[in-house]
């Protein structure tokens, strides 16, 4: 027996169904009965129940890729705030190798960084590393601020949503699983793009979104609507399961780079460069196979 | 006998009127507002969150710390400011009532903060912070098995009444705030002072479960007023 | 202990230097502005106040006390402000904090300064009892310019303060149960807070703008036009034409701010 539709809203405490359904995240069994542990939208997929919470924290895990700020400098490290109960730690190592340098005339407090979570300790401690395309400091844009279980909705089906804002804006945008947005483009725009992702974040589980945040968009910047509407079958409901293409897209692009790189390497190589070349692809391949996978959705994989 | 009324011309199974409402602050993760008869209570959570007083994290799992506090100007004697021995003890208590329906064990190491501000204080002020608390707990997208609810019953004029009034309270012979997980029932907070045969307290107990049932679905119904999308 | 992201910084300096900010207002505007009074039934004046996403409550309990030695017939006014741990993740629980005793004399200075509450109405006898007015500023939502938000709170619920009725009956204090009088308001008055950004002055900052301003302003002006308090925070210097050019800015924006009351 079951005593709930898919999408319905549910909270704590809530019996969900009978003994014959399993229980997936967001939801725990008790005295034969699933219950949701979250305020959230049930997704049921087969006999498994899941619920996607609207609200949560940021827990770090393995080839996340967040926005963190710099809190400190120390000795051999830079302390970063990812926008969760557990701090990140940038080791010097991940960022020059062997080299010897001043910490804080690379990295200082307050500066942005694009980062990947290259592991996890058991106190939930983040180690952060910045192989990766586009990682790094980010230089001038502005910092928006999401719940990070929007970050599937603001990024839609195979990245329609983002690709849209993008395209209209003419801004770039990076998106943190952690919730924070990176946003560059002209002043205005910046703006526009920082209403429109708070927008989309309140909104995150209505239907007819991309739609309607098209209309804002073009409203905005062209001063009428769009022609074309999206196609409503395509929106469907994102926040259960979403796919990174434009993470991969920019991986593709990073491997097509890193393959001219190697070519104009080749003439000229050196120890470190083949070492780095070595650390880049160790890292592509973590990369494919976390964006790759067409199950993975990355709110819901954590074990 | 039982058309014999009370003070405020309620029945003696009648609550007060109340009101909730979710996700009321800009800053906090989570927040709740709460109006039961005279009662005025805010809600905060913030986390879970990293917490420099290293000694009270566990390793295992997050845990909670409760401030419960009245705004100087909440009741009649304007109150100094600051906590006392009554609001620390509600602070504690109101944590315990809170505790075993928290599932943190997902947030090890971290701190999640709930601050009770009595804004008007009209009897029965610690069920209503638990009950207020539990909404903004949820509304922080905090895991939990149940949202506990709280409700006190008493005894005023050799009669078991629910949902003391500041008068009743005053006036009666005894009262007994009780809060529980609604799903199982189980009880999660208990006081009782003054005087009660066994059968009178069976009694109270009862009607204070009822009302917690009651105020329930007032809780599940401010949440979904929030959230849904109709 | 909160650091403000460098980008954030430049970001907004940036879009100061061009009359812009991030919420999109005019340097010289305001948040809406909501204000509700009489929300609390066991206070003599109360208040509730809301600027932009920033939340105050002001209650008012009155005291019979003793006056001050060198002003027997005046009644007191006291100012005491919690910046309530709720109303922001880097508030402390505990004794006020040194901004939270700032904000409070700040708000009060305004008030006392500019003799808007007739004290002398509160003299109930001469050197033996007097009114005490305590002034409870509750913060419970921080997103900026707390200044401003509780000085209108404080002014509204001033304005709501009903007192009972005191007499002396065989040289006692006896107070009425049913007869109670306005507390006597001869004026009304506003705070006009600005920060110093870049080399912009900005009015009612966000919590942002606050975080990156370099120097803050408060300026209470009267609703005809008298400067009666002024206290500049923040640990960069102004200049006087900065100076000059807020306080103008202040005089006629306390017009449509006292509006709202």
């Amino acid at each position: 027996m079951i005593y709930v539709e898919n999408k319905d809203l549910v909270i704590p405490g809530q019996v969900l169904a009978d003994d014959e359904y399993y229980s997936g995240r967001g939801t725990f069994k008790e005295n034969g009965k699933v219950c949701s542990s979250l305020i959230g939208l049930v997704s049921l997929r087969n006999k498994k129940i899941r619920v996607i919470p609207l609200k949560s924290k940021y827990v770090p895990k393995k080839g996340d890729v967040v926005i963190g700020k710099i809190n400190d400098v120390r000795f051999s490290m830079w302390d970063v705030d990812i926008n969760s109960p557990y701090s990140g730690i940038l080791p010097a190592f991940e960022v020059f190798g062997r080299e010897k340098k001043e910490l804080n005339k690379v990295y200082d407090v307050g500066d942005v960084l694009f980062l990947r979570v290259v592991d996890v300790d058991e106190i939930k401690k983040a180690k952060l590393g910045l192989k990766g395309r586009g990682m790094g400091k980010f230089k001038g844009g502005i910092i928006v601020d999401i719940a990070p279980t929007k970050v599937p909705r603001l990024i839609g089906k195979k990245g329609s949503m983002i690709n849209m804002i993008k395209d209209k804006t003419n801004c770039k945008i990076v998106v943190g699983q952690n919730g924070l947005v990176w946003v560059k483009g002209d002043e205005d725009m910046e703006q526009l793009t920082k209403d429109v992702i708070h927008l989309i974040e309140a909104e995150a589980h209505t239907s007819g979104l991309t739609n309607k945040i098209k209309n804002k968009l073009y409203l905005a910047i062209d001063g009428e609507l769009p022609h074309e509407e999206v196609n409503e079958e395509e929106e469907e409901f994102v926040l259960e399961k979403p796919k990174l293409q434009n993470f991969k897209e920019e991986l593709e692009q990073e491997e097509r780079e890193a393959e001219e790189n190697k070519i104009e390497k080749e003439e000229k190589p050196n120890i470190a460069e083949v070492i780095e070349e070595l650390k880049r692809k160790n890292k592509k391949d973590n990369a494919l196979s976390y964006g790759d996978n067409s199950n993975n959705s990355f709110i819901l994989n954590n074990k | 006998m039982s058309e014999m009324i009370r003070q405020d011309g309620r029945k003696f199974d009648e609550l007060r009127p109340i009101k909730i409402e979710a996700g009321v602050l800009e800053r906090a993760d989570g927040s709740a507002y709460l109006e039961v008869g005279g009662n005025k209570i805010l809600v905060a959570v913030y986390g879970p969150r990293e917490s420099y007083i290293r000694r009270l994290l566990e390793p295992n799992t997050g845990v909670i710390r409760v401030r419960y506090n009245m705004a100087p100007f909440s009741v009649d004697d304007r109150k100094r400011p600051g906590p006392d021995r009554r609001s620390s003890e509600i602070s504690k208590i109101t944590a315990d009532a809170l505790r075993p329906a928290l599932m943190l064990e997902n947030y090890p190491r971290s701190m999640i903060d709930i601050y009770i501000e009595v804004i008007e204080a009209e009897g029965g002020t610690r069920c209503a912070g638990i009950t207020a608390a539990s909404v903004a707990l949820v509304d922080a997208g905090i895991p939990m098995k149940d949202i506990v609810v709280g409700c006190a019953a008493g005894k005023v004029n050799d009669e078991v009444v629910l949902d003391l009034s500041e008068y009743e309270d005053k006036e009666g012979q005894a009262d007994v705030p009780l809060a529980i997980m609604p799903r199982t029932g189980e009880i999660t907070l208990l006081q009782s002072d003054g005087n009660l045969t066994e059968e009178e307290f069976a009694k109270a107990i009862d009607l204070a479960m009822e009302g917690c049932l009651e105020v329930s679905k007032l809780q599940k119904e401010a949440l979904m007023k929030k959230y849904s999308t109709e | 202990m909160d650091i403000v992201p460098e980008i954030t910084r430049q970001s907004i300096t940036n879009l100061v230097r061009n009359d812009k900010r991030e919420d999109g207002r005019g340097l010289n505007e305001y948040r809406d502005i909501s204000i509700e009074t009489n929300v609390i039934s066991k206070a003599e004046g109360s208040a509730r106040v809301k600027l932009g996403g920033t939340q105050v409550i002001v209650g008012i309990k009155p005291q019979l006390g003793s006056p001050f030695p060198d002003t027997p017939d005046l009644g007191v006014l006291m100012t005491n402000c919690e910046m309530l741990p709720m109303a922001d993740p880097n508030f402390e629980p505990g004794p006020p904090s040194d901004d939270s005793i700032e904000l409070a004399r700040v708000v009060d200075r305004g008030i006392r300064e500019s003799e808007l509450v007739e004290l002398d109405k509160l003299c109930v006898e001469e050197g033996k009892h007097v009114w005490m007015l305590f002034i409870d500023l509750h913060i419970i939502d921080n997103c900026g310019n707390l200044f401003d938000a509780c000085e209108l709170a404080v002014m509204a619920a001033l304005k709501s303060t009903k007192l009972p009725v005191a007499s002396i009956v065989d040289e006692e204090v006896v107070l009425s149960e049913d007869e109670t009088f306005d507390l006597p308001i001869n004026n009304e008055l506003a705070l006009c807070t600005f920060v110093k950004i870049g080399d912009k002055m900005v009015l009612d900052p966000t919590l942002d703008e606050e975080r990156v301003a370099s120097a803050r302003l408060n300026v209470g002006v009267t609703k005809d036009g008298r400067i009666c308090s002024m206290q500049k925070g923040g640990s960069q210097p102004l200049n006087k034409e900065e100076l000059l050019a807020a306080v103008n800015v202040a005089v006629s924006k306390t017009k449509e701010l006292i509006e709202h009351l």
